[in-house]
């Protein structure tokens, strides 16, 4: 609960963007980004001076620009272990690591992979627009196969990196997907994953009006979205269609999920999944799922806290305190063999 | 030079001062074997130079030649300044051990083998087809062959140990007899056995039981007129309280200290990379005095935790070697970029790639000096010797919290592992680094500058007011903000270069180590080169040559004076381990062109190379 100081009335989604002028270019999925951002920063009070932006290089990365708190501009892929280091010396912070598909997951695979293992906490953003836009259009690790980019002009032939289930596989204990048109389901979950302890990672398919436009069309947009995705909310079927008439169950004798019509033939009422955000298994079954034959699912994928690095690191701290003498260097050089001439 | 120890004459001038070399199978416990010597003899009252020798792989398989692993110590009654050219006495636990390291010693050396361990199998295992005991092989030394395995078993065959315990202790029988070879007090290993084993009491009795009967050995010896122990002369050591200190030790404890006298956490990030992942080791034992140490998941990372520490308000450091220096490289160039203090240690071994990773070399100054992209001063420091890490690492998080920049402070592999005795410093007499001055006082500025030194304020999240964004893009002068203005960036390129460059007024100015100006040559020398160009000028100025010492400390920026003190030789001669980067890097600051002495075999410059190398250079002067 937000106890309301009158001498400092409660920031709006406004008080929180920076003086700085916004290079995105017109109709970037970017702006409902941040918009979304600023909303849940101003929803959970969050403090200006306790809050800090890091973020390594690209069109995502220059957000912390235009957010009005501490922000850190890092390197190409960097941002995690810059932010790492921020919280070790100061675990009372609010860092938010704002990444995309090129930073996050091909010259900063290795950096990710590691704060989400060690349960760092913060939020990270990894915007996937598959494209590398700030470099003007080549193809990036989350590009679909086939995609032709100045830099395949035959199409891609790797196959593409899935984000949720790299997380989920990283060993993150919170995995969500949003997408940049969809506000209110995307301030929802950026809401969540600041109130998450440990790493929060968080997906979200960003439309690069220049390089990659459409990229999300096919199940963000008003006339595809609700066969195309499933929106998990925590204790619902896994039920999708304009009225909810076809449901992910389980495929009886597979370790696998099915689209059902709901009531159909197939669908004789036990296989039906309740969605339980704290199973791994389900978790990585969600993050699976490929269109068309499959919806897509969107909203928290996996969600089941367990202590954060930065928290551990001072826990034992306090345990080597607790168990010694010494306090200063003074005590330490002069432990040992010493003697005296 | 032929070994000037006696061991025959009782009452023979004691000499100046030993080199004593053990050596044996990796398993054989020689590094505890050394360091307890070392110990004793620092307690003695000599001064010592250790170092380790041990081999790269892991566990090499027993008896092989690349398996043996040694400790070389020097002790005398003078200043050590190093590990000494070639030893007087070897203690070889088997023949691989003698085979390798028959190379290091003095003609007419004194050779302790085991005899028991020169069996047909370990001879072919060494390579040896007939037993150098007995092909004449070792005609120019003293040989003294005694059965320490079976007489370590003998020692302890009263105590309940498992005969595999048994043949571990095989290592103290050897120390007991060289205790006994000079004279020295076992009181401080014995009580080292028993800390060290309190849980195991039974281990520390044998070991103790084969201490003594090793020593007792040497006193039949002395008794049947065999042989007499050797006094070597103590050294005059300034008044104080001494304990041993490795190079990789003191750099540690220097950051460690660093960080209390700026009133900052330590943010340690690290990755492990021979010579330098010790200083990790060490950090992460400093948990109750409040450090942080992270191992993070390769070296960019562990460079950009360090950043992110220093720009979360801790003292941001991290300590590295040549190859992961060059992974580090642009996260540098962005603290640079940020104006963030971090401590980079290097501790050098020999390149390129991954090169030779367990022998040193003076790899990187290039690297530290000219590595980044873009205009990128960084200052650059670099320690002596082992203890100097300490003073060197403490210097240069001054420098860095200081002029709020990144500084590379350099040390190499050998210094990492050397030991020295050191005078142990008392925290409450160093100087406090202030970093008040870099504070923010102006609410409203957090891009204010100090008109000094030109550094930025230090400014951390968490305080209110002063949220701002920082980042490797060009800033404005003044605002901060991102700008791509080309006078803005010529004026921001200037501050940082000037900013490093104030450095030099605050400088300690360059001296003579040893010598005068205007004498006819200077060695001039930098980090670890100091014990064997010190001892060589030492030497050749007791000869009558006109030849002065200088050593340099700061490698960039150079003190103001430097080129000018440079200037009064008639010659330069710098002996480098590497081929000529300070030869370079003079050139490169305007001073007198100096003639480079490279040496990249791995190992330091002995002080007869330095000597001859004076000698061929110069006249004696009547
Ligand atoms: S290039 Fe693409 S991602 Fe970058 S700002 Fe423009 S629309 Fe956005």
């Amino acid at each position: 609960m937000n106890i309301q100081d009158p001498a400092n009335p409660p920031l709006k989604d406004k008080d929180y963007a920076s003086n700085q002028e916004v290079r995105w270019c017109a109709g970037c999925g970017d702006y409902a980004i941040i918009k979304a951002v600023q909303k849940t920063l101003a929803a959970v009070g969050a403090k200006k001076e306790n809050t800090v932006f890091v973020s390594g290089i690209g069109c995502s990365s220059r957000f912390p620009y235009y957010i009005d708190s501490y922000g850190f501009h890092g390197i190409h892929g960097r941002a995690p272990a810059i932010a790492s280091g921020t919280l070790l010396a100061n675990p009372d912070l609010d860092v938010w690591v704002i990444t995309g598909d090129g930073d996050g997951l091909s010259i900063g695979g290795n950096h990710l992979l590691h704060i989400l293992r060690r349960n760092f906490n913060c939020q990270i953003l990894l915007f996937n627009n598959g494209t590398y836009a700030l470099t003007k259009g080549q193809y990036s690790p989350t590009s679909l196969k086939g995609q032709r980019s100045p830099s395949s002009p035959m199409g891609v032939i790797d196959p593409p990196l899935e984000p949720a289930q790299f997380a989920i596989g990283a060993g993150a204990r919170f995995v969500a997907r949003a997408i940049d048109t969809q506000q209110k389901q995307l301030v929802d979950i950026l809401t969540q994953a600041y109130h998450h302890q440990g790493a929060a990672f968080v997906e979200i398919f960003q439309n690069c009006v220049v390089f990659n436009d459409g990229m999300t069309e096919s199940f963000a947009a008003k006339s595809t979205a609700s066969d195309a995705q499933v929106m998990l909310e925590e204790g619902k079927p896994l039920t999708f269609g304009k009225n909810g008439e076809r449901a992910l169950k389980c495929d009886p004798g597979k370790l696998n999920l099915k689209v059902y019509d709901v009531g159909g033939e197939e669908d004789d009422g036990h296989c039906e999944i309740l969605h339980d955000p704290s199973n791994r298994t389900l978790a990585f079954l969600l993050a699976q799922l490929e269109l068309p034959d499959q919806p897509l699912a969107t909203g928290i994928i996996y969600n089941d806290p367990s202590p954060s690095y930065e928290v551990e690191t001072y826990k034992q701290i306090e345990q080597a305190q607790e168990n010694s003498q010494r306090r200063r260097m003074n005590d330490v050089l002069k432990q040992g063999f010493t003697w005296t001439i | 030079m032929s070994s000037e120890l006696c061991f025959t004459e009782l009452d023979a001038e004691a000499p100046d001062s030993a080199v004593v070399r053990f050596a044996g199978d990796s398993g054989d416990g020689i590094q505890v074997l050394g360091s307890q010597f070392g110990l004793a003899n620092a307690m003695a009252g000599n001064d010592i130079a250790t170092f380790p020798d041990y081999p790269s792989e892991v566990r090499a398989p027993a008896g092989s030649t690349y398996g043996v692993s040694a400790f070389q110590i020097q002790f005398g009654g003078r200043n050590i300044r190093t590990i000494g050219d070639a030893a007087d006495v070897l203690i070889a636990l088997n023949p691989a051990a003698l085979k390798v390291n028959l190379d290091e010693l003095n003609p007419g050396s004194l050779i302790v083998v085991d005899e028991d361990a020169f069996t047909t199998r370990f001879l072919q295992k060494a390579g040896y087809e007939e037993s150098p005991l007995e092909s004449g092989e070792l005609d120019g030394y003293r040989v003294i062959r005694i059965g320490i395995s079976k007489l370590t078993l003998a020692a302890v065959s009263d105590l309940e140990v498992t005969k595999k315990e048994a043949q571990r202790c095989k290592n103290f029988w050897a120390l007991g007899f060289t205790f006994w070879l000079f004279n020295r007090n076992r009181g401080a290993t014995i009580s080292w056995l028993q800390k060290k084993f309190a849980a195991k009491p039974h281990i520390a009795e044998a070991n103790i039981a084969a201490l003594n009967a090793g020593h007792a050995y040497g006193e039949t010896m002395e008794a049947s007129h065999e042989i007499n122990p050797c006094n070597i002369r103590s050294a005059e050591m300034e008044p104080g309280t001494y304990r041993m200190v490795t190079g990789s030790q003191a750099a540690a404890w220097g950051l460690a200290a660093a960080a209390e006298l700026c009133g900052r956490r330590l943010g340690f990030c690290s990755y492990p990379i021979t010579p330098a992942t010790p200083i990790l080791h060490h950090l992460a034992t400093l948990k109750d005095l409040g450090v942080v140490t992270f191992q993070a998941e390769d070296e960019i990372a562990a460079m950009c935790s360090a950043i992110g520490c220093s720009y979360g308000g801790a003292l941001g450091a991290t300590a590295t070697s040549g190859p992961g220096m060059a992974l580090k490289t642009e996260a540098i160039g962005l603290a640079v970029m940020a104006e963030l203090p971090v401590v980079i240690i290097n501790s050098q071994r020999a390149g390129p790639s991954t090169g030779l990773p367990t022998k040193t070399e003076q790899s990187d100054l290039y690297q530290a000096v000219y590595g980044r992209n873009g205009d990128t001063p960084v200052p650059v420091i670099a320690a002596r010797s082992p203890s100097d890490c300490f003073d060197a690492t403490v210097e240069a998080a001054r420098i860095a919290v200081t002029y709020m920049t990144p500084v590379i402070m350099l040390m190499d592999g050998f210094l990492g592992n050397a030991a020295e005795p050191w005078q142990i410093p008392d925290m409450d007499k160093l100087k406090p680094i202030d970093t008040a001055h870099n504070v923010p006082r102006d609410e409203e500025r957090p891009f204010h500058r100090n008109s000094k030194t030109l550094a930025r304020d230090w400014v951390s999240p968490g305080r209110p007011g002063l949220e701002h964004r920082i980042g490797g893009l060009e800033r404005d002068i003044l605002s901060g903000n991102v700008s791509y203005d080309p006078e803005n960036h010529q004026r921001m390129s200037q501050i940082r270069f000037d900013k490093v460059h104030n450095l030099t007024k605050d400088l300690p100015p360059l001296n003579v180590e040893q010598g005068e100006l205007w004498d006819e040559l200077a060695v001039v020398g930098w980090g670890s080169t100091y014990g064997p160009i010190s001892r060589a000028v030492m030497n050749m100025r007791a000869k009558g040559y006109s030849v002065a010492h200088v050593h340099l400390r700061y490698m960039y920026p150079f003190p103001k004076n430097q080129c000018k003190v440079l200037s009064t030789f008639d010659r330069l001669l710098v002996p480098e381990m590497n081929m000529g980067q300070l030869v370079s890097v003079m050139r490169d600051a305007d001073c007198p062109p100096a003639e480079g002495m490279p040496k990249v075999t791995g190992r330091p410059f002995t002080i007869a190379e330095i000597e001859a190398a004076i000698a061929a250079r110069l006249e004696v002067k009547s």
